[in-house]
């Protein structure tokens, strides 16, 4: 696949942005120019003929393995579910990004256990941590595992079917009071990192917790988010994808999509309705509905992408 | 209904004496202080102590935590049921938080 470099005229002025999630409950939305509309119930085998690849990939999250606590007593069971899922899909993705918490406690054994899990779809993966992956004594088990060829804590770019994809860290050094912290060092990696890159270029930042704020009370948002948000302004197509918060939230704002997946491991409340984030229990039989993965597909030239959000089950 | 002979008003005296002799060595146990985890929050989220007391914090959620005071003290990842003690030894005021979750925040004012 060649690079794609268009210039400026290739952005028509309107800028259109589409979008398509298929959420969980079967309902295709398409927002158009930041409207959404709800195009009906469809199945998923129609979902998948909407979202026809130029290049997919997959973003998996917050597969906390080690977790087995009531909400769910197998987390590294229900990460197996999302691999088998992912290995029965039509169509193979390119690649697939893990947007951080892949253990509970950053156990070597637990890293060990998620490796051998997520190896199982045998694509190559693209990690940034989640603030779970850093609390081993000496800070370095994720770093070993995941670190090379990265900057500071683990922040890299690199570039797949056209679409440059920038992956974050915003689980280090939290303030007091604060949300998600990038820091100085990495936004000046990031301003440099797009400094020359044509603004015809799609462009994905993916972090652990949400770039924009979904709610800080539970500190679901990046302090300096809007920094980055600022470097990428002048692209006719960004997308964002963030994990956390265990639910799927989308924002759609001019050119930007801001989207989170679900975890394959527990839910957590929406913004507001519980005591707390923390984990969320469901009935057995609806566990399942509420874990899950993304698919990301994206149309050459039609600054337009699809996301596909699917439930482990229902 | 029981009568108290005096043999046993005996035994009950004894114990208690003997309680009351053991008070000073529990004494300074009885002045520590918990704080709680609960819901990502620290309960209480502020307390008042003399210089000397050790508060421990439990960690009661399903989601590790840590108590962090920049250049005080910092505990190590506490998970579900860990407890993390800390011995105040100087007046003044410690605000500390949660590194994972910063928006938890407590303070403990020693005097």
């Amino acid at each position: 696949m060649s690079g794609q470099d268009h210039g400026d005229d290739g952005v028509s002025r309107r800028k259109v942005l589409e979008c398509m999630t298929w959420a969980g409950t079967g309902v295709l939305w398409t927002v158009t120019g930041g409207v959404p509309r709800s195009l009906g119930i469809i199945d998923s085998a129609e979902a998948a003929t909407a979202a026809a690849p130029g290049m997919s990939f997959l973003q998996i999250s917050d597969s906390h393995v080690g977790f087995d606590k009531p909400a769910n007593p197998n987390a590294l069971g229900t990460l197996e579910e999302a691999v088998n899922k992912i290995n029965a899909m039509p169509a193979k993705p390119s690649f697939m990004i893990h947007t951080g918490d892949i253990t509970h406690l950053s156990k070597a054994a637990e890293f060990d256990n998620a490796e051998r899990i997520i190896s199982q779809t045998k694509l190559d993966v693209h990690y940034v941590p989640g603030e779970h992956d850093f609390i081993d004594e000496e800070v370095k088990l994720y770093r070993e595992r995941y670190g090379r060829g990265t900057k500071g804590y683990g922040w890299y770019s690199f570039d797949a079917g056209g679409v440059h994809f920038i992956g974050l860290v915003n689980v280090v050094d939290l303030k007091a009071g604060g949300l998600g912290n990038l820091g100085a060092e990495q936004l000046a990696w990031l301003e440099d990192d797009l400094r020359g890159k044509s603004k015809s270029t799609p462009i994905v930042l993916f972090a652990h917790i949400p770039l924009w704020t979904v709610y800080p009370q539970w500190g679901w948002g990046t302090e300096d988010g809007g920094r980055a948000l600022e470097y990428v302004k002048g692209f006719g197509s960004v997308t964002v994808l963030n994990g956390h918060i265990h639910q799927v939230m989308q924002k759609v704002e001019g050119n930007v999509t801001f989207h989170t997946a679900r975890s394959t491991a527990f839910p957590q409340p929406a913004p507001g309705a519980a005591p707390s984030p923390g984990p969320m229990k469901v009935e057995d039989a609806k566990l399942r509905s509420m874990l899950g993965v993304a698919s990301i597909s994206f149309k050459q030239n039609e600054q337009r992408l699809a996301i596909i959000d699917t439930p482990l089950q229902g | 209904m029981k009568t108290l002979n005096r043999r046993d008003f005996g035994v009950q005296l004894g114990l208690a004496l003997a309680a009351a002799m053991l008070l000073p060595a529990t004494k300074a146990r009885a002045d520590d202080m918990d704080v709680h985890i609960d819901n990502f929050v620290f309960q209480p989220a502020e307390l008042k102590i003399k210089v000397g007391t050790t508060v421990t914090w439990t960690n009661r959620d399903d989601i590790p935590h840590t108590v962090v005071s920049a250049g005080k003290f910092r505990s190590k990842t506490l998970d579900t049921d860990d407890k993390f003690s800390f011995t105040f030894t100087n007046a003044g005021e410690y605000k500390y938080f949660c590194s994972l979750h910063p928006h938890m925040t407590g303070m403990i004012k020693v005097e």
